[in-house]
């Protein structure tokens, strides 16, 4: 992606990185002789973020680290003992907490799938130009502009059992012969708030590999065609691992920000019926609001070790990858 | 560039496309259609896709009965407010992250990286009690620090991306003519990265306008409210007025959807760079 509109680099495509490559040493043997001065300028530039950020994000979440241990709830504030693990031992010990597990498992893989397969297909059919495509891709760009919460409003009136527009079409294609009440029943609001979802989030799969499509150089493709390559063998031996690093990123950001993403469950179903559409962070809010902030505070945390542990072991998977395929190629 | 393209591959590649974008666009159009319908009609069968009558009762009620006029100015303030200061202060951090190389550099990028991944839950107990502390409970300065706050990270790695496009040797030329390199980044980066802090600042925007849980938690009093928190109200009493809910949501969902349409290139650009080029 090239920043089209800035002249500069339009002035000179292709020796932009060349130059600042070439540039960099010189500007920092002459940075070094002012190394205080430097540091303060840096200081300087940064201070105003970290001060916001420490204040604001980490000193909270810091302190909502240590509710944890503690007995901390809203309804008797007298008694806020340190407790160890208890907290831990409740939110393991609730009986509800299988299905959450299990609903968070089926929410992640769930959404994130068809998000991914969908947004590939996408990308593959927009690389191609046609008239339009810029207001095409400014059209299913819309959803990301609306609130996680909102989307959940505005499912739940499309999917509502009675006055509900699914139901209605659904019914005058002759799929079903009674209104289903999706949300209502347990064996259709997961489905329900999953295609909410993949309604949401298929938009920046589609976008993010678009943006990587159009990186591969065409040269990749002629060579293929010359070797007789079919399209299937194509999309999976030049495509597929040219744009590995990007899907692997694109991935990992979105399974972090789907489990994270309590916001459109709690606006379509609030975790109902009966638990089983709750996943690990709406259950967080349901304890929230219970005023239990120990418990609550001992789940972000399981949240925050299980993200983090995914987060190395996934970026460990794909880069082993990515440096076998390097070694393999000439 | 990617080979012939066979009329049968041609039929199903837009059908394909035409099937998603209906996908896409029906809840919004629905949403439309239900809110200008008259409120008795919304309920009736059998369910009209097109209003019979169209009303704008649903949206008068909502200036009338309950005070939307209030929370759209909210929203309004604090988005503008902490999107712009958010944009100002990403500023600063973006270009000493995307200018120079220093030793904890990758720890600060981890460390945006990780306010990403706290489940905001964790952080509203104590920061309503920091709050509290502050004098900053149901106030809408106080919301508008959290806010920027909240921005800083992404809003930093977005910029940053759009930095490190620009030859640095730019600004070196214009501190050889005798600026300071702040006079550099204001002189003669920013008119540059123009595009780049426009979506930055659509992109914090939208953020601050859709953020409910915060602003729940945080303002409490009715005339504080933003939008999303109103929202909130509206479905936890026991039935949902579906006709003021479709009327609110469209107004929730305009400005944003305007914003987006205006500056979508240049989002796009923001999200995709850093992660490509990674």
């Amino acid at each position: 992606m090239s920043v089209a509109s800035t002249p500069t680099k339009a002035a000179t495509p292709g020796t932009g990185s060349a130059s600042r490559r070439g540039g960099a040493p010189r500007g920092r043997g002459r940075r070094r002789e002012f190394t205080s001065r430097r540091g303060l300028q840096i200081a300087a530039y940064m201070a105003p973020a970290a001060v916001f950020v420490a204040v604001f994000t980490y000193y909270p979440m810091l302190a909502g680290g240590h509710m944890a241990f503690r007995n901390w709830k809203l309804t008797d504030l007298t008694d806020t003992s340190w407790v160890g693990l208890k907290n831990f031992r409740d939110v393991f010990a609730d009986p509800a907490w299988g299905t959450v597990l299990g609903n968070t498992a089926v929410w992640v893989i769930g959404s994130i799938v068809p998000q991914l397969v969908i947004g590939f297909a996408l990308a593959l059919w927009l690389r191609r130009r046609f008239r339009f495509r810029g207001l095409y891709q400014a059209l299913i760009f819309f959803p990301w502009a609306i609130s996680g919460f909102l989307i959940g409003i505005l499912f739940r009136w499309l999917f509502n059992s009675e006055f509900g527009v699914v139901n209605d079409l659904l019914q005058k294609a002759g799929l079903i012969d009674e209104p289903i009440a999706w949300l209502a029943d347990p064996d259709t609001a997961m489905a329900a708030v999953l295609i909410a979802n993949v309604w949401y989030g298929v938009t920046f799969f589609a976008i993010m590999i678009l943006a990587a499509l159009q990186s591969i150089p065409d040269e990749l493709y002629e060579a293929a065609a010359l070797d007789g390559a079919g399209k299937v063998r194509t999309l999976f031996r030049i495509t597929v691992p040219y744009i590995r690093t990007t899907l692997a990123l694109t991935v990992l950001l979105r399974v972090i920000w789907i489990f994270n993403f309590p916001d459109l469950i709690f606006g379509m179903t609030a975790g109902g019926p009966n638990n089983e559409t709750h996943i690990v962070t709406t259950w967080m809010i349901k304890i929230t609001q219970q005023g239990d902030y120990g418990r609550a505070s001992a789940l972000g945390l399981l949240v925050m070790a299980a993200l983090l542990v995914f987060a190395v072991f996934f970026l460990l998977a794909t880069g082993e990858k990515k440096r076998e395929k390097k070694g393999a190629r000439p | 560039m990617i080979g012939k393209e066979t009329a049968g591959g041609r039929a199903v590649r837009f059908t394909f496309l035409g099937v998603w974008l209906l996908f896409t666009v029906f809840p919004l159009y629905w949403i439309t259609v239900t809110s200008l319908k008259a409120p008795g009609d919304i309920f009736r069968f059998p369910i009209a896709y097109w209003p019979e009558h169209f009303s704008l009762e649903n949206y008068s009620g909502l200036f009338g009965t309950a005070d939307f006029g209030t929370y759209l100015t909210n929203s309004l303030v604090v988005a503008v407010v902490a999107g712009a200061a958010a944009t100002a202060i990403s500023m600063l951090s973006a270009y000493v992250l995307a200018r120079f190389e220093f030793r904890t550099k990758s720890a600060l990028l981890m460390a945006a990286l990780v306010t990403q991944m706290i489940p905001s839950f964790i952080a509203l107990g104590p920061l309503y009690l920091l709050m509290t502390d502050l004098k900053l409970v149901d106030n809408r300065l106080g919301l508008i620090l959290v806010y920027i706050a909240v921005c800083i990270p992404f809003c930093t790695v977005m910029l940053r991306g759009f930095f490190e496009n620009i030859p640095d040797a730019l600004e070196e030329a214009a501190m050889i003519d005798g600026l300071s390199r702040f006079g550099a980044l204001f002189r003669v980066l920013l008119p540059v990265m123009r595009p780049g802090i426009v979506a930055a600042f659509i992109f914090n925007f939208v953020n601050c306008w859709n953020e409910l849980f915060l602003s729940v938690t945080l303002m409490n009093s009715d005339s504080n409210k933003t939008v999303p928190t109103a929202l909130n109200g509206f479905i936890s009493s026991f039935n949902i007025d579906w006709g003021s809910m479709s009327a609110a949501a469209v107004l929730t969902i305009l400005p944003t959807m305007v914003l987006f349409a205006v500056a979508s290139r240049h989002i796009v650009q923001g999200l995709t760079s850093g992660a490509v080029k990674g």
